[in-house]
């Protein structure tokens, strides 16, 4: 019982309000409460992380009402791992957004920013399934603002569809919610565990419905095969930056999946994902060959790269989740990576924003080539960098599964597809060039590179190359948290109170 | 007719008008739409902690009937968050048509509005 799990929520929430009051004068200072908030809130989950790795189950009763009552807060080391995760990305788009002026372009960029965070971290804690509904909402209104952040038509647009899409799916998730209540009497989770398995025969196929109309919400913001169509406008409709900090949210859907699927519903919504994942796999990378801008692109690797996550996730085994669970992470890291050195390119190049055309020589071009490059090597899964040893791992995990053909060569593929997409978009962007040389250090109208606003970038790609460099201790780490999200009985004997159990 | 026989009709009624006007192809059709889906929502939420009536709603010692409270205190939460993304559609829906001089869904030009500024 530890009061320092709430400070992730807690945190963000004051954050958000300091920052407020300095949106008109002194707007450094907004800045300066936001970017140090999200470098305290790195700091604090990593003593979370360590305090998770031991093994035990962290629960903060809110209220300190007892378990099936009140709200709890759980850590455990897949919502340790998720905070550090959500940390990590936060601290390099914000120094981003701050270094390129995006927070300058609107009034509220920071104290957005801070409750996208406080959502995020209260979706990874909660115990509780509709506190879960209400922490999306709160991640979301943040997205809806942080989506339209900057405005213009082509947002605006995107933006509308984007919180349609989304207030479907809440009202999903609420009818999801009041059949599960209507039928286990419960929304703490590992009460709802422990009921479920003692439902009578009458009311399974209610509460079957209820957990895979659940699990088809979580899809739909994991934009998993026939809900993915919302993903790539407003991607590609935001800043950039932003959609770098959005790479976490399709990963909350997973996560959500990863939460639930084992402890509640045992896994049962497996049989659907599974071809539903190996079909988003195959659309994303062809829509990634077939982009013809840059943030498209990305957009549509990041649906890809989150199937090849959901395919692992859905075979419900500990050793495939451990093998997601290792390559959640890296595909988050590498999209965001991505949208980050597109708007590298966008600043940088001048002109013709992110189209994936030839354009005159520019300074910088071979520092974002070289970025570039990294980032393809990385969503694509090639060696060195992490993704490689990502994909190795999914494909030796899913070899028990029997559909191990179709995920093998589904991965295999998409991976070749990946490497083409990348080398066409490469080799227009960097290598052509229009015959102009670019302008010399002394010409007038050069002006000194920016370098300062890669460094975001390169903390990213950092973090990848730590992935893979300390791959043994991360992997030991992820199979010990896998095996924790598949003990549902330890889950269920730390979170509720020993004397109460079962009966109310 | 019973209670539940009433209320299970209204839900379906709702819903069923909801999802029609929620596939509609301009954003205030949608918006109300999705306004109807909420009222729906939260008549499902009241109506899944079973129909009780007249009956004490904490439980107390003696008391062998009472109405669970907690669907209330969750169509609460509904109602507020629901009733704020309603009002935030609105204003996205108002401002895009403003900015973009459309208001259909996919941001496609309205053949309405080209019509009379073809015969003005």
């Amino acid at each position: 019982m530890s009061a320092l799990i709430a400070a992730p929520v807690l945190l963000p929430a004051f954050a958000a309000t300091l920052s407020l009051l300095f949106r008109r004068r002194r707007r450094w200072i907004g800045a300066g409460v936001s970017i140090g908030a999200t470098a305290l809130l790195l700091a604090i989950d990593l003593v979370l992380l360590g305090q998770a790795a031991t093994g035990e189950i962290g629960i903060y009763a809110l209220g300190d009402w007892p378990a099936p009552f009140g709200i709890v807060l759980v850590l455990d080391r897949l919502a340790a791992m998720m905070l550090v995760l959500t940390a990590a990305l936060a601290l390099a788009v914000s120094i981003h957004a701050t270094l390129t002026s995006l927070d300058r372009r609107g009034w509220h960029f920071h104290p957005l920013f801070q409750f996208q965070l406080l959502g995020l971290n209260g979706a990874f804690l909660t115990g509780d399934l509709f506190n879960l509904f209400v922490f999306f909402e709160v991640l979301l209104i943040a997205s809806y603002g942080l989506l339209l952040h900057g405005q213009g038509a082509r947002r605006l647009t995107a933006g509308v569809q984007y919180v349609i899409v989304n207030l479907v799916g809440s009202t999903l998730f609420l009818i999801a919610l009041g059949l599960l209540y209507g039928v286990t009497g419960t929304l703490n989770m590992a009460d709802m565990a422990v009921r479920a398995s003692a439902l009578p025969i009458g009311d399974q196929g209610l509460f079957r419905a209820g957990g895979l109309l659940l699990t088809a919400v979580f899809a739909l913001k994991a934009a998993l095969l026939p809900l993915h169509l919302w993903l790539p406008r407003a991607y590609s409709g935001t800043a950039p930056a932003v959609a770098a900090l959005f790479a976490i949210m399709t990963k909350v859907g997973a996560y959500a999946i990863i939460r639930t699927g084992p402890l509640i519903f045992a896994g049962a919504a497996g049989r659907y994902m599974i071809p539903a994942a190996l079909g988003t796999m195959i659309l994303g990378f062809a829509g990634f060959l077939a982009a013809r801008h840059l943030r498209v692109m990305t957009a549509f690797g990041l649906i890809g790269s989150t199937a090849i996550l959901l395919v692992a996730v859905a075979v419900f085994q500990e050793r495939a989740m451990a093998a997601a669970l290792y390559y959640l992470p890296h595909t988050t890291l590498a999209a965001a990576f991505l949208f980050l050195v597109t708007d590298l390119l966008i600043r940088w190049r001048g002109t013709e924003g992110d189209a994936i055309v030839v354009t005159p020589g520019y300074r910088g071009q071979q520092v974002l080539a070289a970025l570039f490059f990294a980032g393809g090597i990385a969503l694509a899964g090639l060696p060195p960098l992490s993704g490689f040893i990502g994909k190795l791992l999914i494909l030796q995990a899913t070899l028990s599964s029997s559909w191990w053909p179709a995920i093998w060569a589904a991965i295999l593929i998409t991976s070749l597809v990946a490497v083409i997409g990348f080398a066409r978009a490469g080799s227009t962007l960097f290598w052509k060039s229009s015959g102009d040389a670019p302008p010399s250090p002394g010409t007038s109208g050069a002006r000194a590179l920016p370098l300062k606003e890669a460094a975001p970038a390169g903390f990213l790609l950092a973090l990848m190359v730590l992935l893979t460099v300390a791959a043994g201790p991360v992997t030991a780490y992820m199979e010990a948290a896998s095996h924790q999200i598949f003990d549902v009985a330890d889950y269920a004997r730390a979170v509720l109170p020993p004397a109460s159990g079962v009966g109310s | 007719m019973s209670i539940e026989f009433l209320v299970a009709t209204a839900i379906g009624a709702l819903t069923a008008g909801g999802i029609y006007l929620c596939l509609r192809a301009r954003t205030f059709p949608v918006v109300l739409g999705l306004a109807m889906l909420s009222y729906a929502i939260n008549l499902f939420l009241f109506a899944m902690g079973r129909l009780v009536v007249g009956k004490p709603p904490i439980y107390a010692k003696g008391v062998a009937v009472y109405t669970d409270p907690l669907p209330q205190a969750l169509v609460l939460t509904a109602i507020v968050i629901s009733f704020g993304m309603t009002a935030l559609a609105l204003v996205l829906a108002l401002r895009t048509f403003l900015e973009t001089g459309t208001d259909q869904v996919d941001g496609t030009p309205d053949p309405d509005l080209l019509d009379r500024e073809n015969r003005t």
